[in-house]
């Protein structure tokens, strides 16, 4: 019980849809203080760079669903980018040249995130390992794999000359926009009306419970994993594709944003809740946030700690708003 | 059972200001009133039993002592002094204490570090490290005050639910508690272990101790306490000495209405045993796990009701557990019209099995989840369309409106509401009605009405007799006694993992049943 919260205002954070206003309000107030801000070029920038972090939070909703967490996104991210630069690279790839180099590569690069996934997967479904810890170290792992790999083959971290073919999506923010949000709605359609995603808010809310009523439960924990690593591979593809290089060290500092926007949308840590809308506009008030601070001129530092004490806000509301719904 | 000892009516009981009294409490939820002027008080050195249906407010009652809750108006008083606790520092100062159902021991701790938690005995000369010695001492008196014979040292895990009730009364005595809440302690105890806990409230009473006692079982509030509060709908609807009240009296009471009995009358009466079609319905042969069943064998035929009786860890839940695909067997076979059953609870849910478990919270429910969402978990597959196993949502909304309706789930409750919202009855009824869109044909029931009013249990009995009319067989497993003969068929009984005792309807006698679930075996 917390008396000084006044309760309309309760009611209103106690209904996780609340979260869709947030970005809304933050951009009134952004457009009325901040000069320069509430410009065509400037908005479709702040789109164009939350796209990435779209595609990678909308995976990790569906692991977070299912009362688990991916850490090792980011790893994914650079193996992901290495493994595809090595691909197609018209300096060192395996395939330079040929036409067939950029589908193979895309290929590739979906395959390495569902394989990081299964491996998660397996091992917090059917080895019963905590999934921050299994994530965790794989992100050691994988981190480390991609600079060795990029080490060996090009005694660098970057790769360049990426073909023409794959650098379109960069290069075209309309296409990449496409991609992103045709991933995005795809997932949301699949939690909102298949059966899988049901089984994932049902593991998510009682795995004892599930499994009794006849839901898979290890397969559904293992394809949250498999999804989550392609999504993470999807967003490597866009990141790659608009910086035309392949490195270990893309998407490194996106861990706190992910978990950030799914939690400040709305997706509960303790599982069972979320929705990609919310989580979607969770990614909006991030990219909003960064934007307009960083238009007042704010140093990096100040926006990466202003960030994360909206986050532990976000985190806070979570916890209250079960004992809030619990009081009504 | 030892209900008869005189209470100590000395002492100037009439001049003494009462333990705890509750003078005109109201309390609401957002406008929806859950006590309505709540007035009663317990005496020291008195057992006050306190019954009503899940939701009559019982539980807001203790909250509203253990300070989790702030009455709108009126005055609690504890031995006449006013008392307005803001937490649970503050019922522990004033000397109440509370033993609930889910017991609040940390079973990886030992004995003594769970009876002193709050407050460990500080080594001489105020140093802050805990005085192993003095600690040891202390807790042995308290375990010879409830008839402990542990080692303080043995942890917590390695005893017997019973004994961790009576831990948990030694805890309470360890804080000068001078007012116990027992809030349904008896739920997971054997007959034995409760016995013995009647025995020590008894003797807690002769020490001037007030008690205040939660429970369903209205034969043990009738037998063990000294006078009782009847709360219907947040308002007492009857109070005075037990030797005023009868069973039936305190049913109509807590209902509001004449129940005529508790148990349904089946109409048609169950096809005799002989003229049952030859193939079981479901066929145990030798089912053996060591530690937990021993070589069970039974048929199950459509259209029986099976009872399952025996003491608390005697195997029925195991069994269950092993029938539904949930534990392994090492050795027997469990067929299902004449085919092996196997696999995990997903194959056995599509061969006709269900399974409402003893847990209903942590097996039953997710609850968190909406009732819509609970009631429709079983049979999401048979909704799903292929290939990407797209949702009929309509086609769900309408099972599920189907199912809430035939259950009678009470009418304040929406369907999307958090099933954590709803009373015990209401609770299990979803969980009842989840299986009931399946059509199981064989129908695992592990205590299913444990925790449940009176009005709700009865409407879970006919729907098991509607299920076994349909021509489903039922297997139900239940601690009392009472509900099984008045439910089943035929009655198997269990001691220590193995089958004990049979009892066809016609020979069902409580007391043999109950022989055969302590002794040696009688049949």
């Amino acid at each position: 019980m917390n008396p000084a919260v006044p309760v309309p205002l309760r009611r209103l954070s106690a209904d996780a849809r609340a979260a869709i206003l947030l970005p809304l309000v933050l951009f009134l107030l952004l457009a009325a203080f901040t000069p320069g801000f509430a410009t065509a070029g400037n908005l479709g920038n702040l789109v164009v760079a939350g796209l990435p972090l779209l595609v990678l939070a909308t995976g990790q909703t569906v692991v977070l669903i299912t009362g688990g967490i991916d850490l090792s996104v980011t790893a994914v991210i650079g193996l992901t980018s290495v493994l595809g630069a090595l691909v197609m690279s018209g300096d060192a790839g395996w395939l330079r040249g040929s036409p067939a180099a950029t589908p193979v590569a895309l290929a590739v690069m979906l395959g390495t995130g569902a394989t990081v996934g299964l491996l998660n997967g397996s091992c917090i479904a059917w080895l019963r390992m905590p999934a921050f810890m299994v994530t965790l170290t794989t992100t050691l792992f994988m981190g480390g794999l991609a600079v060795w790999l990029a080490q060996r083959q090009v005694h660098a971290e970057s790769i360049y000359n990426l073909p023409a073919a794959f650098l379109l999506l960069g290069n075209r923010p309309g296409l990449a926009a496409g991609v992103a949000i045709a991933a995005a709605a795809a997932t949301h359609l699949l939690l909102t009306r298949t059966l899988l995603g049901r089984w994932f808010q049902a593991v998510g809310y009682n795995p004892r419970t599930a499994l009794i009523s006849g839901v898979p439960v290890g397969g559904t924990v293992v394809t949250a994993y498999v999804l989550s690593g392609m999504m993470a591979s999807l967003t490597s593809i866009l990141i790659t594709a608009r910086l035309e290089t392949g490195s270990p060290s893309h998407g490194r500092t996106l861990l706190l944003d992910v978990i950030g926007a799914a939690v400040i949308g709305g997706t509960s840590l303790f599982g069972g809740k979320g929705t990609v809308p919310g989580t979607a506009a969770g990614v909006l008030f991030l990219a909003l946030l960064s934007n307009g601070l960083n238009q007042l001129n704010l140093s990096d530092f100040f926006i990466t700690m202003v960030k994360g004490a909206v986050i532990l806000m976000a985190a806070l509301l979570d916890v209250r708003r079960n004992r809030w719904a619990r009081e009504s | 059972m030892k209900g008869d000892t005189t209470p100590p009516t000395s002492g100037g009981r009439e001049t003494r200001p009462p333990a705890v009294s509750f003078e005109d409490i109201e309390k609401g939820f957002f406008g929806v009133p859950v006590l309505k002027r709540v007035r009663f008080s317990a005496q020291a050195g008195r057992i006050t039993g306190l019954v009503g249906e899940n939701g009559a407010g019982k539980s807001t009652l203790m909250n509203l002592l253990g300070g989790n809750l702030q009455p709108d108006s009126g005055q609690l008083r504890v031995n006449g002094s006013p008392y307005a606790p803001r937490g649970s520092g503050d019922a522990r100062a004033a000397g109440i204490a509370f033993v609930h159902q889910e017991l609040n021991l940390f079973p990886n701790l030992s004995i003594a570090e769970n009876l002193f938690l709050t407050e460990f005995p500080r080594a001489a000369g105020g140093l802050p490290w805990i005085d192993r010695r003095k600690l040891r001492d202390r807790a042995r008196h308290l375990l010879d005050q409830v008839d402990l014979a542990h080692d303080p040292d043995t942890p917590v895990e390695r005893l017997p639910p019973g004994e961790r009730q009576l831990l948990e009364i030694a805890r309470a005595l360890g804080a000068q508690a001078h007012l116990l809440l027992l809030d349904e302690p008896t739920t997971s105890l054997s007959v034995r272990e409760c016995a013995r806990l009647f025995d020590l409230m008894h003797r807690l009473r002769t020490r001037g101790i007030a008690m205040v006692y939660i429970s369903h079982a209205l034969g043990d509030v009738l037998n063990h306490c000294d006078d009782l509060v009847i709360l219907r709908d947040g308002e007492v609807v009857g109070r005075g000495p037990a030797a005023e009240f009868t069973q039936e009296r305190l049913v109509s009471l807590m209902v509001g209405r004449e129940l005529n009995q508790l148990y349904p009358v089946r109409t048609p009466p169950p096809v005799p045993a002989d003229s049952r079609p030859r193939e079981p319905l479901l066929d145990v042969r030798g089912i053996t796990q060591p530690g937990r069943v021993r070589d069970i064998s039974f048929r199950l035929a459509p259209g029986e009701i099976l009872g399952v009786a025996g003491l608390m860890g005697a195997g029925r839940s195991e069994l269950a557990r092993i029938l539904f695909g949930l534990d392994p067997h090492a050795s027997g076979e469990i067929r299902v019209e004449g085919r092996p059953l196997e696999g995990g609870p997903r194959r056995r849910i599509r061969e006709g099995l269900a399974f409402l478990t003893e847990d209903r919270r942590h097996e039953g429910l997710c609850l968190e989840a909406s009732v819509a969402d609970n009631l429709a978990l079983v049979t999401l597959g048979q909704h799903a369309r292929t290939p990407v196993r797209w949702l009929d949502l309509p086609g769900i909304g309408t099972a599920v409106a189907r199912i809430r309706d035939a259950l009678q789930v009470s009418t304040r409750v929406t369907d999307a509401q958090p099933v954590r919202t709803l009373s015990g009855g209401n609770q299990q009824k979803v969980v009842l009605g989840k299986w009931l869109l399946s059509e199981p044909r064989i129908l695992i029931l592990d205590e299913p009405t444990r925790g449940i009013d009176v009005g709700a249990r009865f409407e879970i009995y006919q729907w098991i007799h509607r299920l076994a009319d349909r021509g489903s067989g039922i297997l139900v497993i239940s601690s009392e006694i009472e509900e099984l003969i008045g439910l089943c068929d035929r009655i198997l009984v269990m001691r220590q993992g193995e089958l004990s005792g049979e009892f066809p309807r016609g020979e069902f006698n409580r007391e043999q049943i109950l022989a055969a679930a302590l002794h040696t075996s009688t049949s």
